[in-house]
């Protein structure tokens, strides 16, 4: 196939999937900078009249900056909870043999199979009992119960490749099962546990309708909440949208290019043969 | 090494409490699993039979069907099966095709391979919602680039209601969610790829095979049950992923767009009507659960993989 076609035709095909990728991050970019009378002009090329009002009125007019710290301190807070209790459950799945132990792990499988749309209603209706609903907490601990069970799958994939003497003598020289775990198992699990985090802290950052529908202050949104808002009425300014876009996609846009190539190898892993 | 090894397996404690000592470690996510996963299934099973509705709480009680009768006879709930079935069988068509072949090119590493598939990855880590504002945008009927594009190389000559048309609006959608998913398929073929045993390749080429042999004959085969397994994962991702549809249609014009879990989604929050939209997400699960039954004996998966 790959002769009929060349490496021209290869590195083509190529080229052109990499333009369609990163066109519509292009062009949100560059209807962020424009002047705002030239936001319709699709010819518009970046010059001296280039600019940052569109960023600067998000931060000053509509609190925006209040938006990403709300987001940030959800979505890592949760990462690490679930980190924390990914890698616990993930040990014992890994390392122990008893019974009932592969209905467990059945129980943590079948939870990939309900859709999360649907724990939105019954969420709401217990926040609201434990007195949680438009509370931070009550959305990081939302997160964390969803994410909890494929993260321990996927770490569970991680420490299965680590060769049980490395706990084993670590046993020997005192350590019990809890500490052999956090001095010994965790460092070399490390890549596979910055895997898993980037991967719960990327589905947190992007979460809109449990945040919509848990958090009604101004002051609680997280920041897909607030663009859904900003977008409230019929008329759409696109200069801020772009600007906003941009503002929301750079943190996971960043994290991912400086471990793509963890993730790739992390991810793939986790899914493939956890 | 191996002696070290059977000392510990000698002193291994009686497996009772081997089986609380594992319990132990598992309890804390066990715990918020059955608070925030397990409880909220249970409860939508019984919102699913109430009359329930958020501004309304005077009258909640058992209904019986009523939510699923006032569901089906809806006159939307045809096309949101129909608009559903397109949009995810359409969606993993062109993610599947467009991943395996980008993936097959990429096999064979290149220079700045590395920034390459930075790149291409990033969909990835985007906010399916906010991906569906910029493509909003750029299927814009007005000042949408894209429209501007087509009548400038005059492919057309009037410019296409992307998003006030439901038949081009679901086109819309469906282009931004190809954009969206090709990179899951790239990356899982990708590895499923790079494990296929380099002997079987050079072997198939001893036996003289062509590309298209080896791929068919050697390939695929080795892959087939990740193939099956990534394919049928997608199927329940694409079909509970109403963030981009929710960012560039809200399911309309007219609801024309929507499919069932943003459908569901309306109920929930423009309607209220949390026991039709629970009718909606159990119907979601049955319907899903069915299919995978199905799709599992069809492909037989569990035969080769041990799943």
């Amino acid at each position: 196939m790959l002769t009929a076609f060349g490496k021209g035709g290869k590195f083509t095909v190529l080229t052109i999937w990499l333009l369609f990728t990163v066109f519509p991050i292009y062009w949100m970019g560059l209807t962020s900078i424009k002047p705002k009378r030239e936001v319709n002009d699709l010819y518009y090329i970046p010059n001296s009249g280039a600019t940052l009002d569109s960023y600067r009125t998000l931060f000053r007019d509509y609190a925006f900056g209040i938006f990403l710290r709300n987001s940030l301190i959800v979505s890592l807070v949760a990462s690490f909870i679930v980190i924390g209790l990914g890698i616990l459950g993930a040990y014992a799945l890994a390392r122990y043999e008893f019974t009932g132990k592969s209905q467990i792990m059945l129980a943590f499988l079948a939870t990939q199979m309900i859709p999360g749309l649907i724990a939105l209603a019954p969420l709401y209706l217990l926040m609201q009992k434990l007195s949680l609903l438009n509370s931070l907490i009550g959305l990081t601990l939302c997160y964390v119960g969803g994410m909890v069970p494929f993260s321990t799958m996927m770490l569970r994939g991680f420490i299965q490749r680590i060769p049980p003497e490395l706990d084993e003598a670590a046993l020997i020289d005192g350590c019990n099962r809890f500490t052999a775990l956090f001095r010994v198992v965790t460092p070399v699990a490390l890549p596979g546990i910055a895997a898993t985090f980037i991967f719960s802290f990327v589905q947190c950052w992007n979460e809109l309708f449990l945040a919509m529908i848990l958090i009604d202050s101004e002051g609680n949104k997280t920041f897909p909440v607030a663009m859904r808002s900003f977008i409230g009425g019929y008329w759409i300014e696109w200069g801020g949208l772009s600007a906003a876009v941009m503002v929301g996609i750079i943190p996971t846009v960043i994290i991912f290019g400086l471990m793509s190539k963890f993730m790739i190898s992390g991810l793939s892993a986790g899914i493939v043969k956890g | 090494m191996s002696a070290t090894f059977q000392g510990t397996t000698r002193k291994r404690p009686a497996s009772t409490s081997r089986m609380l000592k594992a319990l132990a470690f598992l309890t804390p996510a066990a715990v918020m699993i059955l608070i925030f996963v397990f409880y909220p299934v249970i409860r939508t099973v019984q919102l699913g039979f109430q009359n329930f509705n958020l501004f309304d709480q005077t009258n909640i009680g058992y209904n019986g069907l009523e939510n699923f009768r006032k569901l089906v006879e809806d006159p939307n709930f045809v096309r949101v099966l129909k608009n559903t079935f397109i949009w995810v069988f359409v969606s993993l068509f062109f993610q599947f095709t467009i991943g395996f072949g980008l993936a097959l090119l990429m096999k064979k590493k290149f220079k700045f391979i590395g920034i390459y598939q930075g790149l291409i990855f990033i969909p990835w880590a985007l906010s399916g919602f906010l991906m569906g504002l910029v493509w909003k945008w750029i299927f814009d009927e007005s000042f949408g680039v894209l429209n501007d594009a087509l009548l400038k190389l005059g492919l057309i000559d009037t410019r296409i209601p992307w998003l006030s048309n439901g038949n081009w609006g679901m086109a819309a959608v469906i282009i931004a969610n190809v954009w969206y998913g090709v990179t899951f398929f790239v990356i899982m073929i990708l590895a499923a790829l790079q494990g296929v045993p380099t002997e079987m390749l050079e072997a198939a080429e001893l036996d003289g095979a062509n590309r298209f042999q080896t791929l068919f004959q050697v390939i695929i085969p080795y892959i087939r049950s990740t193939l099956i397994l990534i394919v049928l994962l997608r199927i329940m991702w694409i079909t509970n992923f109403p963030d981009l549809i929710f960012g560039m249609t809200s399911g309309g014009p007219a609801g024309r767009t929507h499919i069932i879990s943003s459908w569901l989604i309306e109920k929930l929050t423009f309607d209220a009507d949390w026991g039709a939209a629970s009718a909606l997400g159990l119907m979601t699960m049955l319907i899903l659960f069915v299919f995978t039954l199905f799709y599992l004996m069809a492909t037989r998966l569990e035969k080769e993989s041990g799943v």
